[in-house]
């Protein structure tokens, strides 16, 4: 095993105020890929107010999460999405502050997608779970095109006992959530949930898993307005062997 | 072009439930995606690296594109033609009229041009006497309804055959009843029967450009029904109209950017028919116009030349960003209101229409990516898009509930202790609305959300509050 390093984990607002069972997850499988993993003090990465084009308040929110994940080795987020934007658009948010560039530049570098991280950076190629399911596996569009993680989700869920996964037919095509955009223009992003909807029952599948909660809460509230019987669940929850009920459905 | 674009939200709900557009739209992976893939993996080049050198030949001609410009302007004198600027689209449109008065011309044919739909020609001759005959297949079948191209590659993209069988039968009303018109050859008959007499017939031809080439003063079209060299070569005026994006260097610049075109929009290795036109018949010449205009059009390129949105100058129109975008596939290019559809419109059609009428465009998009990836030119489709959004932002268009509610939310969230206090209180308030059910099913808070699916509640304690209260414990 790789030595041991310092995590800060971004755990991303959605999974802190709608599923702190996916930011437990990713705690118990960043020990045990060997990492000391501390939650710094945070809000949102501030992605919602830059696709909206509020750049000022974008900044703002980038300079609180870069200062107060500098002390770590790595930075590491369960959600593609919130990843990328640390990853990709943070360095952008400062072209002409070289200062705060600079530090931008040396966070994008030190940040990881969770499952990228655990396979990719920490060497981990397995887990001890179990999950007796057939699922399709989604992957969010930021994760596939921004940070490129396509198998990595994969191989660690080949681990899971009783569980089998395989793709959607058209795994680059988006589940239509889209921050903002699945409220602002609603039924153009429920006709791109109903897709997957449609194809994962097509398909035999009684659960989603994907790596963003963003894509996975928009998918559920559909699936559950239309009485569509599918569990969707973070796949960090399934490999960490944390079964709490899937999201948006009661305790068992 | 007048624009319907800030009617996109009610377009696209009337979209999503127009059952014969759907049919139309379930085509685009079969029709073009699948079409695409297949020729890129058949390239011969790799087609990565194609992509690489379009964009580089792109951008580079950009850089010197004033340069270029009056090289294909001698270039074409040259050779025989005239060259003719129009700033805006009301004066291309004058200048088109001029040249076709002057000629005495009464009927004009015309090959299959966005830019043309761009200044609105059609209507404009019309008003001034004059016949525009749409000579493309999809172009005439639009024409006859009176419809705009819902597509800039195939403009009928949202009919079904029977709509096409429907329009002849009620416009060419000399057809028996009993001729089948249920099938495409009986349709491509029928069509190729009516133009080959407005071929004849023509006093002029217009045609667009896919590339003019400033060291020849040539434009290329590429076209697979043959309508482009009936256009350009039976009448006694030829007009080129095009955006002054359209120039390329060289002729060995052009070959690389069609390998990437016809694969990118139609999938093939090559159009049937490759058109290069340079100036007037000569007297060697077979066949061809005795007079060659080109109309330049600048119409809002030289202020998004100067913009952060300047790349989108370098599209070459395949559409390969409209057949991957899963919006364009869910509501079709009608919805979108203005010249351009799709990802190529959200980038281009503010920086044409002003961002007052278009600001949707650009919003209208889950930020996927998939238009990034296709572009043969590697055109960043997304963040031009999000330029818009930062330019709408800052103007304050549109002024909705969404833009306050976000302003709160941002300034809760430069303060963790504050945004945890928010976050508990909506927390809390939700949790109340949502009773005993997992879910709820409405809420005062972003309405939209629950137009049309639930929301899972949020968790009694966030996740941060529970992991201070457990560090605190260990």
């Amino acid at each position: 095993m790789t030595e041991r390093c310092s995590v800060a984990l971004v755990v991303t607002c959605l999974a802190d105020l709608f599923r702190p069972e996916t930011g437990f997850a990713a705690v118990k499988l960043l020990e045990l890929a060997g990492c000391d993993v501390t939650v710094p003090a945070q809000t949102c990465c501030g992605q919602p107010a830059y696709n909206a084009g509020d750049r000022k308040d974008a900044i703002a929110l980038a300079r609180q999460l870069i200062a107060s994940c500098e002390p770590y080795d790595y930075v590491v987020v369960p959600s593609g999405s919130c990843a990328g934007m640390l990853r990709v658009h943070y360095p952008g948010l400062f072209p002409d502050d070289a200062a705060w560039r600079t530090r931008a530049e040396g966070l994008a570098a030190r940040t990881h997608e969770l499952f990228s991280f655990l396979v990719n950076v920490r060497g981990l190629t397995a887990v001890h779970a179990k999950c007796s399911a057939n699922a399709l596996y989604h992957d969010s569009c930021s994760s596939l095109r921004e940070m490129g993680v396509t198998s990595e989700p994969r191989q660690l869920l080949k681990s899971v006992d009783g569980l089998t996964v395989h793709d959607f037919d058209e795994k680059e095509v988006c589940c239509g959530f889209g921050g903002f955009f699945s409220v602002k223009y609603p039924e153009i992003s429920a006709r791109m949930a109903d897709d997957k909807i449609a194809n994962a029952k097509a398909r035999g599948a009684d659960t989603v898993l994907a790596g963003d909660l963003g894509c996975l809460l928009h998918l559920a509230g559909r699936a559950a307005r239309q009485g569509a019987r599918i569990h969707f669940r973070h796949a960090a929850e399934v490999l960490a062997d944390v079964m709490a009920p899937p999201i948006g459905e009661e305790p068992v | 072009m007048s624009t319907d674009a800030v009617n996109f939200p009610q377009a696209a709900k009337a979209a999503l439930h127009n059952p014969r557009l759907q049919l139309s739209l379930a085509h685009l992976k079969d029709g073009f995606q699948l079409k695409r893939a297949a020729a890129i993996a058949a390239s011969p080049a790799p087609f990565e690296q194609l992509r690489e050198q379009g964009r580089a030949i792109r951008a580079s001609a950009l850089s010197r594109l004033p340069d270029l410009l009056l090289q294909f302007e001698s270039q074409v004198i040259a050779a025989g033609g005239q060259v003719h600027w129009a700033a805006d689209a009301a004066s291309a449109r004058d200048i088109i009229t001029q040249i076709l008065k002057s000629q005495n011309a009464h009927t004009v044919t015309k090959g299959k041009s966005m830019v043309t739909e761009e200044i609105e020609l059609n209507d404009h001759l019309g008003a001034n006497g004059i016949t525009p005959v749409e000579t493309d297949l999809g172009e005439y079948i639009i024409q006859l309804r009176h419809e705009r191209p819902s597509h800039i590659v195939a403009p009928a993209f949202h009919l079904q055959r029977s709509d096409v069988e429907s329009s002849f039968r009620r416009e060419h009303t000399w057809l028996a009843p009993g001729r089948a018109l249920d099938n495409r050859p009986g349709l491509v008959a029928e069509a190729r029967a009516v133009l080959r007499k407005r071929f004849e017939a023509a006093d002029a031809g217009i045609t667009g450009a896919n590339f003019l080439v400033a060291e020849t003063g040539s434009a290329i079209i590429v076209t697979n029904e043959g309508n482009g060299d009936l256009t350009r070569l039976l009448p006694r005026v030829h007009i080129v109209v095009a955006g002054i994006e359209k120039i390329v260097p060289r002729l060995s610049d052009a070959s690389i950017l069609l390998r990437l075109l016809t694969r990118s929009a139609t999938g093939q290795d090559i159009t049937s028919y490759v058109s290069i036109m340079t100036g007037p018949k000569r007297p060697q010449d077979a066949d061809g116009p005795q007079q060659f205009h080109v109309v330049l059009l600048d119409n809002g390129r030289s202020a998004l030349l100067d913009s952060p949105a300047a790349e989108v100058l370098q599209c070459i129109r395949c559409g390969a960003c409209l057949n991957h975008c899963p919006v364009y596939g869910t509501v079709g290019g009608h919805a979108y209101g203005a010249t351009y559809p799709g990802p190529l419109g959200a980038a281009l059609d503010p920086g044409l229409d002003g961002l007052e009428k278009t600001y949707h465009l650009p919003n209208a998009s889950s930020f996927c990516g998939r238009c990034d990836s296709v572009c043969p030119v590697k055109i960043p489709l997304t963040r031009i898009m999000r330029y818009w959004r930062n330019q709408a932002f800052e103007k304050g268009i549109p002024s909705s509930s969404l833009s306050y509610g976000l302003k709160i939310w941002a300034a809760a969230a430069r303060s963790p202790a504050l945004y945890g206090l928010g976050a508990r209180l909506a927390g809390a308030l939700l949790r109340w609305r949502a009773g005993a059910s997992p879910r709820l099913r409405s809420s005062p808070i972003l309405p939209g959300w629950f137009t049309v699916r639930d929301l899972a509640k949020p968790a009694k304690q966030s996740f941060q509050a529970q992991w201070r209260r457990q560090r605190r414990r260990t």
